[in-house]
């Protein structure tokens, strides 16, 4: 039993950490653009083909597919955003949400009408699993671990030392102040949403790594990814990470005691917990 | 072709519930319901259930189907009560996605992804089809004019006055002295009694229903009626539910024509195509074809 328990404490702090990238981004759309942006979940699916072309049609790395997901979800996200979000914006921020609901489903299914239904798996090498201290690990899974390690240090290296990353979380912080002080919101807002659109595509394919894709891949764990955000607090970067852990364990734990399907609800049932306890989760700042 | 447009009169009047129903949080009290295909499946699940597995009378499950989805909503909204918007549109979400899941798993209760056939509905089997097609009509229109007299009462009452205020500004109102939570929370009971009722009519009318029939979609669809029709307006919510009926249906005529494509590119044309109609509304009208008569104010912060 205790074996069993730290397998899945281990399998859990993986599948954090991979969800940990989509819900950055997540979360950083909405410390700085003020809206839950759940189109997020067709960047991550976008992302997810894109990484997946790139592997299997041209046959690059799984590192190297990684970066031309980021690419392409990023692009999506701001060309998408300019078309569509930002004239929306001046509506309010539940506005915008129903038409980031409305922008996932057109680009969902553009995504089905190229490739249809089918799942689709990324060319990889078989190979067995390593034992270590008696748990078991799969190669890819420390592969794709390492890869969202490196994403997310460069997210909070370009945030931490940069100045368009001190800009981004000026805007963050009091978007007037920061355009008082000369720092140009629509260029930050711009750049938020590519990082974190980039970073849902990551997410994607790390997630198509591990499983398969299908058009519903964003749909499917965009519940995991918002507890995620919610849980460590909505608008707080390390607070997605922290979330995102205590996720990803929570979803494997609950395999102890209640079906493989009901995983989801894990994430719903945390959400409804911190809201009621601490609404502004375990790093957040405000949420009322 | 008759029966068709019968039977595409009882969706209409169907979807007309749920635009009401929406309205009365989003139109009335600016809550926001991302998860309203939930509350209508609930509905559906708990009337199909209570009348095919106890033999209840319809009319019992379709009061049963109403009151859990109100309890269901008063629960969501007790939750995020006090938080910003954006939480109930997480919340909301997550609960339409529980309901599936619940519905696709618990085969004890649900019969899961094959769904529960076999729903009573009313003289069902001892008419003619046509015959309980129109009695089914007539029913479900009896129930939009008494839910729309509701919500119109409701709006002209002082009761619709203070949910407005809540919608434009919630701290004003609460320094008017008025308990902004109670208000928030009824409204929301209230709305997805309406909703969960659409549900319940929903099973009784096509006697089968399944996890696959409560997708996100739905939602969608119903969120495009009523900014098309005129959020804060119950006309324009019913109006707009024709308008979506009628468009789903067009397209899939207009489909018709379309050679050389696959049937899962035609579906996701008609899908990408409802989407895309609510952002060209939101962008284009987005108060919609009947406009409430006063004009929302715009939130300061």
């Amino acid at each position: 039993m205790p074996r069993e328990i730290a397998q899945l404490v281990l399998n859990g702090l993986m599948a954090g950490t991979i969800l940990a990238v989509p819900a950055i981004g997540f979360t950083a759309i909405y410390a700085v653009l003020r809206f839950p942006n759940f189109a997020i979940a067709s960047h991550l699916t976008i992302g997810a083909f894109a990484g997946w072309l790139a592997n299997v049609s041209l046959g690059l790395p799984a590192a190297l597919a990684v970066g031309v997901a980021f690419a392409a979800a990023g692009v999506a996200g701001v060309v998408s955003d300019e078309l569509i979000l930002k004239p929306l914006r001046p509506a309010g921020a539940l506005t915008t949400a129903i038409a980031a609901v409305a922008l996932t489903l057109v680009l969902e299914n553009v995504i089905r009408f190229v490739f249809g239904n089918d799942l689709r798996g990324y060319a990889l090498p078989i190979r067995r699993d390593w034992q270590v201290a008696g748990l078991r690990i799969a190669p890819q899974q420390v592969q794709n671990f390492g890869l969202a390690i490196v994403a997310m240090t460069a997210v909070f290296l370009f945030l931490a030392f940069t100045r368009t990353g001190k800009a981004m979380r000026a805007v963050a912080d009091n978007p007037t102040l920061a355009s008082v002080k000369g720092i140009d919101t629509d260029r930050v807002a711009r750049l938020t949403t590519f990082v974190a659109m980039g970073l849902a595509g990551v997410g994607g394919v790390l997630l198509g790594l591990d499983t398969s894709i299908d058009p519903l891949t964003g749909f499917r764990v965009i519940l995991s990814v918002f507890a995620a955000a919610v849980v460590g607090g909505l608008g707080s970067i390390p607070g997605a990470v922290v979330g995102a852990l205590t996720i990803g364990v929570g979803e494997e734990l609950s395999l102890l005691v209640l079906a493989p399907a009901y995983r989801t609800v894990v994430g719903f049932a945390a959400i409804l917990l911190v809201l009621t306890l601490r609404p502004r989760g375990i790093l957040g700042e405000r949420a009322y | 072709m008759d029966s068709y447009l019968v039977a595409m009169a009882v969706f209409a009047g169907l979807y007309a519930l749920l635009a009401l129903g929406l309205n009365v949080v989003w139109g009335m009290t600016g809550m926001i319901n991302l998860g309203l295909v939930g509350f209508f499946g609930l509905g559906a699940y708990v009337s199909a259930l209570l009348c095919r597995q106890t033999g209840a009378p319809i009319v019992v499950g379709i009061a049963a189907a109403a009151l859990a989805a109100a309890g269901a909503g008063a629960a969501v909204a007790l939750a995020t009560a006090r938080l910003r918007g954006d939480y109930l549109a997480i919340i909301t979400l997550g609960f339409s996605e529980v309901v599936r899941l619940v519905a696709s798993n618990e085969l004890w209760l649900t019969n899961g992804t094959d769904g529960i056939s076999g729903i009573p509905g009313p003289w069902r089997g001892r008419v003619a089809p046509q015959t309980f097609n129109v009695i089914y009509l007539a029913m479900v229109v009896l129930a939009v004019l008494a839910v729309l007299a509701v919500c119109e009462r409701i709006r002209h009452s002082p009761y619709g006055r203070v949910l407005r205020a809540i919608r434009d500004d919630d701290q004003v109102a609460a320094v008017a002295g008025k308990r902004v939570i109670a208000f928030k929370v009824q409204a929301f009971a209230v709305s997805a009694a309406i909703l969960g009722l659409a549900g319940a009519l929903w099973g009784h009318y096509t006697s089968f229903i399944a996890p696959d029939v409560f997708t996100p979609l739905v939602t969608i669809y119903v969120v495009l009626a009523l900014t098309a029709g005129g959020t804060g307006n119950n006309v324009g919510a019913v109006l707009g539910a024709a308008l979506v009926i009628f468009l789903m249906e067009g397209t899939r005529f207009a489909t018709g024509w379309l050679v050389g494509l696959a049937p899962v590119q035609v579906a996701a044309l008609r899908e990408a195509l409802i989407g895309a109609a609510l952002l060209v509304v939101l962008r284009v009208r987005p108060r919609g074809l009947l406009p409430e008569a006063i004009v929302p104010v715009q939130a300061s912060r």
